[in-house]
């Protein structure tokens, strides 16, 4: 029965190839639009770390006061001062920390005929590669001792690897950073999560996979600044000293706190030291703190582009437009076919197979709108770097999942639009249609 | 305009049909409004001037490796002095950014040193006497630094300056009775004051985005040379010698020195290629935005073709009875016509709301401005116009229908 429904629609779609080619090329293209603006969003709002997305946490500790902070509705600063993030580090509350920040590394290679060149590159703490699990390829992080001891050690990433070292173990050799040798104890995995959760204040969410590690302790005694953000709500003074002694906000934190106790107890924490900071004469000001996991400083920092939402609302508003073009089109398609109808159903059809048969006939045209959906998607993803930087463009992609949702939104949104006139087919009396003719 | 009664009547018969229409007239309404609002906004965001004569300027991003951040002075001077040598160049600066290129520096300034709160944010631009003339900057007043007033100071311990530039703009803001050239200014927390020696026409901040838009204009050069290790580079090459030198620029600082990097990625940039950059996000969504709105209004027009084709065909016998009983051509085509204005205008009022409501929604989700009338006006002629023309077709059509029609079996 089915492959006779499916005859007959196909020779009644043949009957005005008009309609049925504007039919297919309205779904088409509505689905196509908001396919391509959703790789988009979906690759901006993905959840970077799922596994850890709820244990891993943001503080955030209002050194600013209400003063500085009333454009931001009362929020602390999104970064700390070198010296808030020492005494977090120093207290170790959580059960892993890191500060972190972007450093300006330059990579000298051995090799007198290559010139200098730059890779991302992060000073933090070694519990930070435990933390935000990333995979060794060869060797190890290095260890808090390491980090205590301002050691010279650094981690790698593997294309940096392959680059200078023919992606052989390099652990144990020298690097040139800056002009200084460190020594290899690991080189990690291809590790890239998007959006790049670990540093959104300076990357706005998106960069290129880090490939330089060193201990922030020694980055510091190097007195190496920030590649980042540096924001001061006074002048800090002159020099190195002042500035790390400053009220500036250029380091970022994070705690992993596998309990929800846990947090808790952390919120306190951070509580009790601003206080103690109020009693110090530091602040003077109440106690102002925010911890936030993954998903919730993602979501605060707005990761997302605000150009991937417009565009994904557009899309589909422009997606519900071509479906209510559909409706229109199929019941003036199924309409003027009200004789067949009635000579149908005189024969002996009732309604159900009316309906089934309308239905078929619908999904067809569903499924060519979403072949050409797909063709146009294809040409969509491509054309992303119209609209989007370099970085985000390129996490869009015409995925496995993506075809399948294409077809599937492109059939199941035919079909919906097609209840109503299929309903109106199935209402046709046949002896209305036997006697008029 | 006789006939609305019975096309009224003749309507209620057709009720699914004429609320698809009028849903995707009102649909199409809001979203093309909204989306040419965007486009607009977009545009008039790309055509901004930075004040700058754009054409022969090139900008390189180089850093020192192996030195200290804060004492590349004399590397930076080397690299000037190779720079200037260079035939094909005109001038040369190295300033901590420009217009357009995305980072750099901004603060609040002040003309009361009691003030608690800043008169007005600005950016700060740093750079040597050279400035004015590589960026090509039109002097409106006053005059540009003299050599003797340019010091070499380290980012993190930056003196203040006893004279500055200002842009029209910023200047305006502080002095706006146009006083500013000789006044001073306070900038940051400093208590000492900077004299205004000059004043450029324009001069745009170095970012594009919109939370620099409440001071896009407002801008200050100090008579600064940084000695960090991180330096943007500003050439301007002599007519006609701007493509010899994104080679040969590079490759003189590389000779000066080996010990830096220049990113594979942007690091050298003519400055078209900069404003391509920076403003790829805006142009990006105005050219989404269009072919949105282009095949929406297609797709619509194409609906409507359908349906009221669809009618026609339904209504061959009828329009012959009417044709047999005299009436015209004409008569039948305007019954059409009319017949779409009045479901056009419902869905334009429908459409209007929406568009309008659309915008609001928008507005308290992104940064975005209210809609101006205009555009719903716009788009309500342009739809009305749209419907017409769709219908048109089908009309003519139903016109040539003869009345023979009528004595054919009924």
């Amino acid at each position: 029965m089915f492959a006779y429904y499916l005859q007959l629609g196909l020779r009644s779609l043949r009957k005005n190839p008009l309609l049925t080619l504007l039919m297919v090329l309205a779904i088409g293209c509505g689905v196509a639009a908001s396919m391509t603006t959703y790789s988009v969003f979906r690759a901006t709002s993905n959840n970077p770390i799922p596994q850890k997305s709820s244990q891993l946490y943001v503080p955030q500790i209002d050194n600013w006061g209400p003063e500085s902070n009333e454009d931001n509705k009362g929020e602390p600063p999104n970064a700390m001062t070198y010296t808030d993030a020492i005494n977090l580090m120093r207290d170790k509350r959580a059960s892993h920390q890191t500060a972190l920040f972007p450093a300006a590394m330059s990579i000298v290679p051995t090799d007198p005929s290559m010139l200098p060149f730059r890779e991302t590159s992060y000073a933090w703490y070694a519990d930070a590669f435990g933390m935000f699990d990333i995979p060794f390829l060869y060797g190890h992080a290095w260890t808090s001792g390491e980090d205590d001891s301002h050691a010279a050690v650094a981690v790698i990433g593997k294309t940096l690897n392959d680059k200078l070292f023919n992606g052989t173990n390099s652990v144990g050799k020298n690097i040139n950073l800056n002009g200084r040798d460190y020594r290899i104890v690991g080189v990690t995995e291809k590790w890239n999560p998007e959006p790049v959760f670990y540093d959104v204040i300076n990357t706005n969410g998106f960069d290129d996979p880090i490939q330089v590690f060193i201990p922030f302790t020694r980055a510091v005694e190097l007195q190496t600044t920030t590649n980042g953000n540096n924001n001061c709500n006074h002048d800090p003074g002159k020099g190195w000293d002042a500035w790390i002694r400053s009220e500036c906000v250029w380091v970022g934190f994070w705690a992993e706190l596998p309990t929800k106790s846990e947090a808790g107890a952390y919120r306190q924490y951070l509580n009790g030291y601003s206080a103690e900071q109020q009693r110090s004469g530091r602040f003077r000001w109440a106690p102002n703190t925010r911890l936030r996991n993954v998903t919730e400083w993602l979501d605060y920092q707005k990761v997302v582009p605000q150009e991937a939402k417009v565009s994904l609302m557009v899309s589909l508003g422009f997606l519900l437009l071509c479906l209510v073009n559909t409706v229109g089109l199929l019941l003036a398609k199924f309409m003027r076919r009200s004789s067949e109808i009635g000579v149908r159903r005189a024969l002996g059809a009732t309604r159900k197979e009316i309906y089934i048969q309308f239905l078929i006939e619908a999904a067809a045209i569903g499924l060519a709108g979403g072949v050409v959906g797909l063709v146009l998607t294809g040409f969509g993803v491509m054309g992303v770097s119209l609209v989007f930087e370099p970085d985000i463009a390129k996490l869009a992609t015409l995925d496995v999942s993506l075809v399948l949702l294409t077809m599937l939104v492109a059939v199941l949104a035919t079909v919906l639009a097609a209840f109503y006139p299929t309903w109106r087919a199935a209402q046709v009396q046949p002896a209305w249609q036997l006697k008029s003719n | 305009m006789l006939q609305i009664k019975p096309i009224l009547a003749a309507l209620k018969r057709h009720k699914a049909g004429t609320i698809l229409i009028a849903m995707q007239i009102a649909l199409t309404l809001a979203i093309v409004c909204n989306a040419i609002f965007i486009i607009h906004q977009r545009l008039e965001r790309v055509q901004r001037p930075t004040g700058m004569v754009e054409s022969d300027l090139l900008a390189i991003q180089s850093r020192f490796v192996g030195t200290q951040e804060t004492q590349a002075g004399p590397l930076v001077k080397a690299d000037l002095v190779a720079l200037r040598q260079l035939p094909g160049v005109q001038d040369a600066v190295a300033m901590n950014s420009y217009p357009l290129r995305g980072g750099g520096w901004s603060t609040g300034v002040r003309t009361d040193v009691d003030a608690k709160n800043s008169k007005a944010h600005t950016t700060q631009y740093f750079g040597d006497e050279h400035a004015l003339g590589t960026m090509a900057l039109k002097l409106i007043a006053g005059r540009n630094f003299r050599s003797d007033e340019i010091v070499e100071a380290d980012p993190q311990a930056l003196p203040d300056p006893a004279v500055i530039i200002v842009s029209k703009a910023l200047a305006d803001k502080m002095y706006p009775d146009g006083s500013a050239l000789g006044k001073t200014m306070y900038i940051g927390d400093s208590k000492t004051p900077s004299t205004i020696i000059g004043i450029v026409e324009r001069l745009q901040v170095p970012w594009n985005g919109t939370w620099s838009d409440s001071f896009y204009e407002n801008s200050l050069i100090q008579p600064v040379q940084l000695t960090s290790a991180f330096t943007n580079y500003l050439i301007r090459a002599k007519p006609g010698q701007l493509a010899d030198l994104v080679k040969a620029a590079p490759a003189a600082l590389v000779k000066t020195n080996r010990m830096r990097v220049i990113p594979s990625e942007r690091g050298v940039r003519t400055f078209a290629e900069v404003r391509e950059y920076a403003y790829k996000g805006d142009r990006g969504m105005a050219i989404l935005m269009g072919v949105v709105c282009l095949v929406l209004l297609g797709i619509t027009a194409a609906g409507i073709v359908g349906l009221t084709s669809f009618w026609v065909g339904q209504r061959r016998k009828q329009i012959g009875v009417r044709r047999a009983l005299g009436a015209t051509k004409r008569d039948i085509l305007s019954y059409f016509l009319t017949e779409n204005l009045l479901i056009g205008v419902a869905g334009v009022v429908i459409g209007a709301l929406l568009a309008v409501g659309m915008n609001l929604w928008l507005v308290t989700q992104f940064e975005m401005a209210r809609l101006s009338v205009t555009y719903v006006l716009i788009g309500v002629v342009a739809l009305l116009g749209l419907g017409q023309g769709a219908t048109l077709a089908p009309a003519m059509r139903a016109s040539r229908v003869s009345p023979v029609e009528a004595t054919r079996s009924v």
